[in-house]
């Protein structure tokens, strides 16, 4: 009897110790691995003129759509400006860029100053539409295949090697 | 006579669901939901931008008639378990949900048997 009681309590120990272990070790920081080969919501959001809709079939017609999420008021935003730039040039890539929460003159400002990457400009006022792409903070940006299939998601602004990433993902085509 | 009780019974029964589909009450969902820019506030603590965002969109999918546990499953769609405090069962908690009952029944086997070997 005492040996079994000794063989429960050092598998309690153990499995204790187990847990303490795994969650010390675990990545408490939102990761958006739960998106990543979803398909792209249905969405409807207003173009930043305001003369017509963007929906997934704005999406559909581009072998890759990058989906940009930004603010004047953003400062993170102001440094990845010119990975921007630097996409925008790039074959094969349309870039949507959604202005969040923002003022519309001080967006056009913005964008007056440090160049305009998007091939479709939108507007999301009240931040609605951001909960659709599981944004939380901005800039975020998502990279989505010709079959609407988020392939990517960078979550901060863009980096030298998001953009060699990107790079790479496109000329696989 | 039959008829006008069937009839009876379901205009009731189907007010009576129609009662508890509007019963879903946004602050316990906020209550529930993790302000994911925040330390360890809920949304319903929280004023931050993300918190209020969350505010809309449980309003406005309350407004489409979404249930609670649906809103919480949209909520999981898009940004992970995380957000959600009270996790859903699923095969990867599923350990979580079990193990209390599991160590429930070994323990109350151990003293049983314990207690029977005493005496």
């Amino acid at each position: 009897m005492q040996k079994i009681i000794k063989i429960i309590i050092s598998i309690v120990f153990l499995f204790v110790i187990g847990i303490f272990y795994i969650s010390l070790t675990r990545d408490t920081n939102y990761n958006t691995s739960s998106l990543i080969n979803k398909e792209t919501p249905e969405f409807k959001i207003i173009s930043f003129d305001n003369t017509n809709f963007y929906t997934k079939d704005d999406i559909k017609k581009n072998n890759y759509t990058l989906i940009n999420f930004w603010a004047s008021w953003c400062a993170p935003c102001k440094i990845e400006h010119p990975i921007l730039m630097k996409l925008s040039q790039t074959k094969n890539l349309v870039i949507l860029g959604i202005n969040f929460k923002d003022k519309e003159t001080q967006a056009k400002t913005f964008l007056s100053e440090l160049g305009n990457p998007y091939d479709l400009l939108a507007k999301d006022k009240n931040g609605k539409h951001s909960v659709k792409f599981g944004i939380y903070g901005i800039p975020e940006s998502i990279l989505i295949n010709k079959e609407l299939m988020i392939i990517k998601k960078f979550v901060g602004p863009l980096s030298v090697d998001d953009y060699n990433n990107i790079i790479e993902i496109i000329e696989q085509l | 006579m039959k008829l006008n009780l069937i009839l009876l019974l379901f205009i009731f029964f189907s007010k009576f669901s129609f009662a508890a589909e509007k019963t879903v009450d946004p602050n316990l969902i906020h209550k529930n939901l993790r302000c994911l820019v925040c330390q360890g506030q809920s949304i319903s603590d929280s004023n931050s931008d993300f918190a209020q965002t969350i505010k809309l969109v449980v309003k406005d999918l309350i407004d489409e008639g979404k249930t609670e546990d649906e809103i919480y499953e949209f909520m999981s769609d898009k940004y992970g378990d995380w957000i959600v405090f009270k996790p859903q069962f699923n095969t990867q908690n599923s350990l979580l949900w079990i193990l209390p009952y599991i160590a429930l029944i070994f323990g109350g086997f151990f003293i049983f048997s314990f207690l029977k070997k005493r005496q």
